[in-house]
């Protein structure tokens, strides 16, 4: 009988690497093909570019946008900005994790928690970032408290609510489970309930950190002096360089990248993946 | 003492309609490492009773009492396997899963770990400790579960139809591996099941329910050598038997489900 069992168990392990081998090649097609899109999309740029639509300076070729990154980033400028751009986003973005995530918890725990954020949550994360930023300016001055702040609230209400979300989806039977096992609150705590929120609680710092990104972008274009991505993007426009205008695009998609698919992708691969527990949430 | 005493348990439940009486006067002892099955049709409050015996329930009236302390939430005198498979904690390997009570009783993790070994190759996993459930086919994360409720060396299994959801056959193995646990561990078990075929294969003793309210209809002894055999005239016959309290129309070789 366990002869039988133990045989379709070790047929079905290797279905399951198999599965595994089909995703790493998924994977790289799929990286295969956003490079060709790239590809295409920048060789459309370079055909209206060439096509003298606009003037030259307005639409400058891909060869003086590669230029123009390459010097920036050889004397250092370029990465001056994006660490300024980083430092901000990152204080408010852990900020957010470290008042959405506990909040989102205590909702889901506590009906009165809930009763009372529910609304303001409903009611604030629509609003977007951006339109705050003139208010910010007045009340905190142009600088890193600002757009820092921006970033926070951005950051804030997907962090809260997809925290809500999981701790409230934990399958009541692990909890039961644990019970009986003699977990203890404590224990119930940081042994299910978390890992069980996890799908909701990752999909949550992905989505808080896409927002956090795009705020701080937007923030810096107007509330902050002398550094930053954004700054230089509002800054060169005052010159017309819209070569560093482009090359400040291009590092802040590929800063977004890099933490869209390097940090969260691999945080997510390293824990749900691995669980089996990805196909419970998808942000 | 007796080990384990349901006594003149009732329970209800809160409906929009009103409350409604799940389980009414339910009465009987279980001996130490006596096999109980618990057979009745469903909505005859089979799987209630066993939550209230498990602690996640309290009775209306009546009490529970297990070496004559009564039932108060749940202890870990207690090892529960549910039917669903999702029971299993899906970010811990079969080790991981079987070692959570372990760990919970402040065992430090070497011993833990021998113990969790040994307990997944009493349920023929060894070759799995390291696997996630999701890697599991349903059968094997049953066998976890069993192995995670029996790690911590609870006196009684508590079993809500744990192998009502795989298929025949693996369910037929998993009755017989269940049978050499038994005989390995000599835990008390209440087991739920509407399969009469499998009250029959693994029980010393069914207790037949009805339902509406949910009552203890019959208490049979099932005195047949084991391992026993699913197609011998004795067996069928306590089927028939058993098919009969439930009030289905036995008529020549009726076979329970």
């Amino acid at each position: 009988m366990t002869e039988t069992t133990i045989n379709t168990a070790a047929t079905a392990g290797k279905t399951t690497s198999g599965a595994a081998m089909t995703e790493q090649r998924k994977s790289r097609r799929s990286l295969w093909r956003a490079a060709v899109v790239l590809i295409i999309a920048a060789c459309c740029y370079e055909a209206v570019a060439r096509s003298g639509y606009f003037a030259p300076a307005l639409m400058p070729k891909l060869s003086l946008v590669a230029q123009t990154l390459v010097t920036m980033l050889a004397d250092g400028t370029m990465i001056e900005h994006s660490v300024f751009t980083l430092y901000r986003v990152m204080f408010g973005f852990l900020l957010a994790v470290l008042v959405g995530l506990p909040l989102g918890i205590l909702m889901a725990r506590f009906a009165a928690v809930e009763g009372f954020f529910l609304p303001l949550v409903s009611a604030l994360m629509p609003i977007p970032s951006f339109a705050l930023v003139p208010l910010f300016m007045l009340w905190f001055g142009i600088g890193n408290l600002t757009t820092i702040l921006i970033v926070f609230y951005a950051a804030t209400f997907p962090m809260m609510f997809n925290t809500w979300s999981g701790v409230r989806s934990v399958n009541p039977l692990w909890l039961r489970a644990a019970g009986a096992m003699g977990a203890d609150e404590n224990a119930l705590f940081w042994k299910v309930i978390i890992p069980g929120a996890s799908p909701f609680i990752i999909t949550g710092l992905r989505q808080a950190f896409l927002r956090a990104w795009i705020a701080v972008v937007g923030a810096e274009m107007i509330a902050a002096s002398d550094w930053g991505l954004g700054w230089v993007i509002f800054d060169a426009k005052e010159f017309l360089n819209t070569d560093v205008m482009l090359a400040a695009l291009v590092v802040i998609g590929g800063i977004g990248f890099v933490f869209e698919k390097m940090v969260f992708g691999s945080l997510e691969k390293s824990t749900i993946q691995r669980w089996g527990m990805s196909r419970v949430a998808k942000g | 003492m007796v080990p384990i005493a349901i006594d003149n348990v009732t329970l209800e439940y809160d409906t929009p309609a009103g409350k409604v009486t799940g389980v009414k006067d339910v009465s009987f002892d279980i001996g130490a490492s006596e096999f109980v099955c618990i057979v009745g049709p469903s909505g005859c409050g089979k799987s209630t009773l066993l939550n209230v015996i498990a602690g996640f329930l309290a009775p209306a009236a009546g009490e529970i009492r297990i070496d004559g302390k009564t039932v108060k939430g749940h202890g870990m005198d207690r090892g529960v396997v549910f039917q669903d498979f999702a029971q299993l904690f899906p970010w811990r390997t079969a080790l991981g899963n079987v070692s959570f009570g372990l760990e919970m009783k402040g065992i430090p993790k070497a011993e833990r770990d021998r113990i969790a070994r040994e307990q997944l190759r009493l349920v023929k996993l060894e070759k799995f400790v390291d696997s996630f459930p999701h890697h599991l086919s349903g059968g094997m994360q049953q066998r976890v579960a069993i192995a995670r409720a029996l790690a911590y060396d609870p006196s009684v299994l508590l079993m809500d139809e744990p192998f009502a959801a795989l298929d025949a056959m693996t369910r037929d193995d998993m009755q017989s591996l269940l049978a050499d646990v038994w005989r390995a561990t000599r835990k008390t078990v209440i087991y739920v099941t509407h399969n009469v075929a499998e009250a029959v294969y693994l029980a010393d003793r069914v207790i037949v329910m009805s339902a509406h309210p949910g009552t203890v209809q019959a208490d049979i002894k099932i005195d047949l050598p084991r391992p026993r055999d699913p197609l011998s005239v004795e067996f069928v016959e306590c089927q028939k038997q058993l098919m009969r309290h439930l009030g289905h129309k036995v008529s020549g070789n009726g076979v329970g489900h």
